[in-house]
């Protein structure tokens, strides 16, 4: 389904009836929007694509997310985290739901998203071809070649580990700027 | 703003604060769960527990290895590896609660059955070795359990496709990271080489088990639910011959077989009972608390 709006990043829209705050309408998309991951707070969950849709169904709002990672703790603090920003905006009866299918990608970081991850020190994922069909390939060397480093540009980095502080990210080091930085990685 | 104590000030203004407790304890809130209407249910939610159980007790036997790993990197990397499974073993608790119609938590699950009711393999379950043997379990366990997993993403349950198409990227990772240290530790030092052999030796006993159907996987393989763990032989020893070649190590010359129950059945080794009195201990000292 796509609204009037058009589709946008995120999955399907329906703008909510809306909160009357300081003078204007606050739809409840806007206000889901505003919610920021708690491990990558330079990121929203509209830039991180887990934010899938916002609905409103009889006066409740519904929100689907969609887990980065089937262990993410972060995911419970992201549903806490909708359910009091709508509160706080006047919505008082709100939904969160998961949604597992699609599975979540790292090709769903917004453009805006990854020039946010650059600005932090953090390697943005790269796109990545998939196999359509047949076994996974084991990977017994890096994979898809050097991270770019996210302060210095050089692609002379290395993989120090697969996994970082997060599920989400891996490891690296720059080979010309010295520097340790982390990657999100592809999946 | 001053407290008497750490704990109430970690605990003040809980709301949003803090994930847990905050009533959010169904992993699956929001899903349909229904059963297709021809799946037998009862065979479901046994199948998800045999899934849902290989990934607790190989989450629980690598946050085993926190503290104890050679290098801070492996013991992140480890961690989240265990927080993976464990996540993986929520949705399929959940999965199986939602379809014996029972109505239980996952927590009910992992903690409140007894020994003879867990239906992982016995693989996942063995004492902890050195990290040669980690490395060597959990390369196997990682080329299984994703050659299982990229099958279930056709299977007719919504819910365990869903599952395990987020399952198989994880556990890429996860196959990646064992094959790599295998390769290192096995063409490294003699010494090095020595461990990886003998940590493959260890578990090797326990490998035939993986590919030995329950009646309950046949049935639901044949119903396009499940993965015949049968089927998925010839792509495990391709991966393991491609892993053993890049690390000079030989398939270790070790008897192994499976004659009656096993692990899928609820029959397990010595070891399975410490595991579960460490795993389940907090939960059955206070059978009411909440997290």
């Amino acid at each position: 389904m796509v609204t009037a709006g058009g589709a946008r990043r995120g999955g399907d829209v329906v703008t909510a009836g809306g909160a009357r705050r300081g003078g204007g309408v606050v739809t409840a998309r806007a206000v889901a929007e505003t919610v920021t991951d708690p491990e990558l707070p330079m990121l929203t969950l509209a830039d991180l694509g887990v934010l899938r849709a916002v609905a409103e169904d009889g006066g409740t709002v519904i929100v689907s997310i969609t887990p980065t990672y089937t262990g993410c703790p972060a995911m419970d603090a992201m549903r806490d985290d909708l359910v009091h920003a709508l509160h706080r905006a006047g919505f008082p009866d709100v939904e969160v739901r998961t949604v597992l299918q699609p599975a979540w990608t790292t090709d769903w970081i917004s453009a805006a998203g990854r020039r946010k991850l650059v600005a932090a020190g953090i390697a943005p994922p790269r796109t990545v071809a998939r196999p359509v069909s047949g076994a996974i390939p084991l990977t017994l060397g890096p994979p898809l070649g050097p991270v770019r480093c996210p302060h210095c540009g050089s692609a002379r980095t290395r993989l120090v580990s697969y996994f970082g502080a997060t599920a989400c990210r891996s490891l690296h080091r720059c080979g010309r700027c010295q520097e340790p930085f982390e990657h999100v990685k592809e999946i | 703003m001053s407290f008497d104590n750490a704990y109430e000030a970690i605990t003040e203004g809980s709301d949003g604060r803090w994930a847990f407790g905050t009533g959010f304890d169904n992993p699956l809130a929001g899903i349909d769960t229904t059963v297709p209407a021809d799946v037998n249910a009862g065979d479901l939610a046994l199948y998800s527990l045999m899934l849902g159980d290989d990934a607790l007790i190989m989450s629980h036997r690598l946050q085993q290895w926190c503290t104890s790993a050679p290098e801070l990197e492996d013991e992140v990397a480890l961690a989240n590896i265990a927080l993976d499974l464990l996540g993986q073993a929520r949705l399929l608790l959940s999965r199986a609660a939602a379809a014996d119609g029972t109505g239980r938590g996952e927590d009910w699950y992992a903690f409140f059955r007894a020994e003879h009711e867990f239906r992982n393999v016995r693989l996942a379950e063995l004492e902890r070795g050195d990290f040669g043997e980690l490395t060597a379990r959990l390369l196997v366990f990682a080329t299984w359990r994703l050659a299982l997993l990229q099958r279930l993403v056709a299977s007719r349950d919504p819910v365990l496709a869903a599952v395990a198409a987020k399952g198989v990227k994880e556990v890429t990772y996860h196959r990646d990271y064992a094959a790599q240290w295998l390769v290192r530790l096995g063409d490294g030092t003699g010494f090095s080489r020595a461990r990886a052999q003998g940590g493959l030796a260890a578990i090797w006993p326990y490998v035939p088990e993986l590919f030995s159907a329950h009646d309950v996987e046949r049935r639901l393989a044949a119903a396009g639910v499940a993965a015949d763990p049968a089927g998925v032989r010839g792509e495990f020893d391709d991966v393991l011959a491609q892993v053993l070649a890049a690390a000079t190590l030989d398939v270790p010359d070790v008897a192994g077989g499976v004659a009656g129950r096993a692990g899928r059945h609820g029959v397990h080794t010595e070891a399975m009972g410490y595991l579960l009195a460490e795993l389940q201990s907090v939960a059955r000292a206070d059978p009411e608390a909440t997290w």
